[in-house]
């Protein structure tokens, strides 16, 4: 019995042994296995949040936004191409499976982005045929699993990105779930219905970046030169990796933080293997400016990026363009509080379902189940995207204007500041106040 | 007979000539000379013709073949056939690794050995060795029949769906989830209708079969060693 004379001192709480840990624990000492998930880092990380436009001044003037224009407009992969991709806004959609996706989903970012004048992008499991008819410009992903690969899609395609990392889990495969595998799903990947589909994690058929240099060789000689190469890598090693892309002969790089998504993986893969996007893009830039293909080659970055200003902020320290997922996804109407009652059910909360990988996705978005997908309009869901891709295009340009510049790809370093320390020193960019940031050459630190 | 001498018109311009070949053509049979090992000859072919390359290729030599018959009177380079959808490859010498990787139909016949790594997720191609294969083959391997005159390397079939492996000879180690499987009527058949079309004369009762012990299919904790 405790004496109600003396004080008791109040339950405290361990920083290290958190309710979210303790519950990890629990969960991995139930089941024996470890989590999976969907989704990028959760964490939090240096972002682009961490940065700010400083605006025009008297030593630079701003423009009109309502009368003076600011162009949008990109057009990536001229290097070697016969045709280039011309997009009107620098933002595109980033490589989701159908599989991991309903059809409908899909045909949803083939409308939206269509209607905003930017490419989508296919992924693990083919190209379908709805994609490509609702998709002006379709990015093909050729991956190591090559599942639904072939020939007849690949001449099809606009532009071709080879997948060698994913921001989510560089160095790691993928894994579709039994419960996905409808039957449409297991005819295109040529398995059987129900069983766990893993996509390897690095190609069948080369290893490094002179291998590389070859399979680029065969895929334009397939496709008569016509269409531009990508080659997609994770933000593990972006000096090297971009420098290694570029020598074999990609007519972009995309690159991905790690807070970019996945349909699902292990969730110590997410949130403790890969760089945070705002740390990935200026060696990636270096590596550019170093073999003189800044804006030669286009660099398309992604993970995070949420509104015009990530969209400002990454064009400002050398991206050509942009590309996003999982805020197109809440776009469509993933994780809407509306559904919250079923998320819920699900264990979970309207902001935090990540489960994607087991099919039962509220919104219709991630399932592959007739009665969920039956949910989700892609009509309405194209339109929505749409909206979206217009809203951050437009606030892009708000900042832009303020900036005084008259094209979005006019945005510079020195238009920005840091606010942190860490942010200052991945994005080599001075703290606000200052004219200094860690690791400047020339200041001892 | 078409000649296409690579050496004097370049990567290019030869794919090209072969790519323009349209389904009904007359110029069905073609020659490529001077190959000197480069890379990437007649990939992408999607025509109904026969092209004989004399000499030894590099890399991806008949990449995503759709329908054309391509000979290689030499060796084959890395990755030859990657992707094969339909059609027949030949090849006289050895064939490098990754050789016929993520095949979707089609047949590839090797006269002499294939390296490691043959058939690597093939989806659907058939392979016909009539000497030996390298180590890791067919891992991975979603559906089809790689078929082994000779003797199989480590690791045979580790990770396999539905891919069908027939070895006359012996075989170093078994991959994960492959094993010895019974060999049936129907896979006699089977292997017979490939040994008549690769032009082996190979007894099928001498080979055996392994495929997918399919005990990896979903996945289970208790199965983490196995990796």
């Amino acid at each position: 019995m405790t004496d109600p004379k003396i004080p008791t001192t109040t339950p405290r709480q361990s920083a290290t042994f958190t309710q979210d840990v303790n519950s990890d624990i629990r969960r991995a000492a139930a089941t024996g296995i470890y989590d999976i998930r969907g989704g990028g880092a959760k964490r939090k990380l240096p972002s682009f949040d961490d940065l700010l436009f400083m605006g025009a001044s008297i030593s630079r003037y701003p423009l009109e936004g309502y009368r003076e224009k600011c162009e949008t407009s990109v057009t990536i992969g001229g290097l070697h191409a016969e045709n280039p991709i011309e997009l009107d806004i620098p933002i595109t959609i980033a490589g989701m499976s159908f599989g991991a996706l309903s059809g409908p989903a899909k045909e949803a970012l083939g409308r939206g982005a269509s209607m905003a004048g930017t490419s989508t992008t296919t992924g693990d499991g083919g190209m379908t045929p709805e994609e490509r008819g609702h998709s002006d410009k379709l990015v093909y992903q050729y991956l190591p699993s090559r599942y639904g690969m072939n020939p007849d899609d690949l001449r099809k395609a606009d532009a071709i990105e080879i997948v060698v990392g994913q921001g989510a889990k560089p160095g790691g495969g993928g894994m579709l779930l039994g419960q996905k595998i409808s039957d449409r799903v297991a005819h295109m990947r040529n398995l059987p219905k129900g069983i766990d589909q893993r996509s390897a994690c690095r190609h069948p058929d080369w290893t490094g970046p002179d291998d590389l240099e070859i399979k680029i060789l065969e895929l334009r000689e397939i496709t008569g030169w016509k269409v531009p190469i990508y080659v997609k890598v994770a933000g593990a090693r972006p000096y090297y990796d971009v420098t290694l892309a570029i020598k074999a002969g990609a007519d972009a790089v995309v690159l991905d933080g790690m807070q970019g998504g996945t349909a699902a993986t292990q969730d110590v893969f997410i949130e403790h293997v890969g760089q945070p996007t705002l740390a990935i893009i200026r060696p990636a830039v270096q590596a550019l400016q170093d073999l003189g293909m800044h804006r030669k080659v286009q660099l398309i970055l992604s993970g995070g990026i949420r509104s015009g200003a990530d969209v400002a902020k990454a064009m400002a320290l050398g991206a050509d363009a942009v590309s996003i997922g999982s805020a197109a996804l809440i776009a469509l109407g993933d994780n809407d509080p509306k559904y919250e009652a079923e998320y819920n059910a699900l264990g979970t909360t309207a902001g935090a379902y990540d489960d994607w990988h087991e099919g039962r996705d509220p919104a219709g978005i991630t399932t592959q189940d007739p009665e969920l997908m039956a949910r989700f309009d892609p009509i309405e869901g194209g339109r929505r995207l749409k909206n979206y891709l217009k809203v951050m295009t437009l606030e892009a340009q708000t900042i832009a204007r303020a900036c005084g510049k008259n094209h979005l790809h006019n945005l510079e370093p020195e238009d920005l500041v840091a606010l942190t320390m860490e942010a200052a020193a991945m994005a080599k960019i001075p703290l606000a106040g200052t004219d200094w940031y860690p690791g400047k050459p020339g200041t001892g630190f | 007979m078409q000649t296409i001498d690579l050496s004097e018109i370049g990567l290019r311009e030869m794919n090209k000539m072969l790519h323009s070949q349209a389904d009904q053509t007359n110029q069905t049979a073609w020659e490529i000379i001077n190959p000197k090992g480069a890379h990437a000859i007649a990939c992408g072919l999607n025509a109904p013709i026969e092209v004989t390359v004399k000499g030894s290729t590099g890399y991806y030599c008949a990449g995503m073949n759709q329908h054309a018959t391509v000979n290689i009177h030499g060796s084959a380079g890395p990755g030859t056939g990657e992707n094969i959808m339909s059609g027949k490859i030949v090849i006289d010498g050895d064939a490098s690794q990754y050789l016929g990787a993520t095949g979707h139909g089609g047949l590839i016949v090797v006269k002499g050995n294939a390296s490691s790594r043959c058939g690597i997720s093939m989806k659907g191609v058939n392979i016909v060795v009539q000497g030996n294969i390298g180590h890791m083959s067919a891992f991975m391997g979603q559906s089809g029949n790689l078929v082994v005159c000779g003797d199989a390397g480590d690791a045979l079939g580790d990770s396999c769906y539905e891919a069908r492996f027939f070895v006359r000879g012996s075989v170093k180690s078994l991959g994960a989830d492959c094993e010895k499987k019974e060999m049936r009527a129907e896979h006699i058949e089977i292997l017979q209708g490939l040994l008549n079309e690769a032009g082996f004369d190979a007894d099928p009762s001498e080979f055996t079969r392994y495929g997918s012990a399919r005990t990896l299919y979903n996945f289970d904790v208790d199965n983490a060693g196995a990796y």
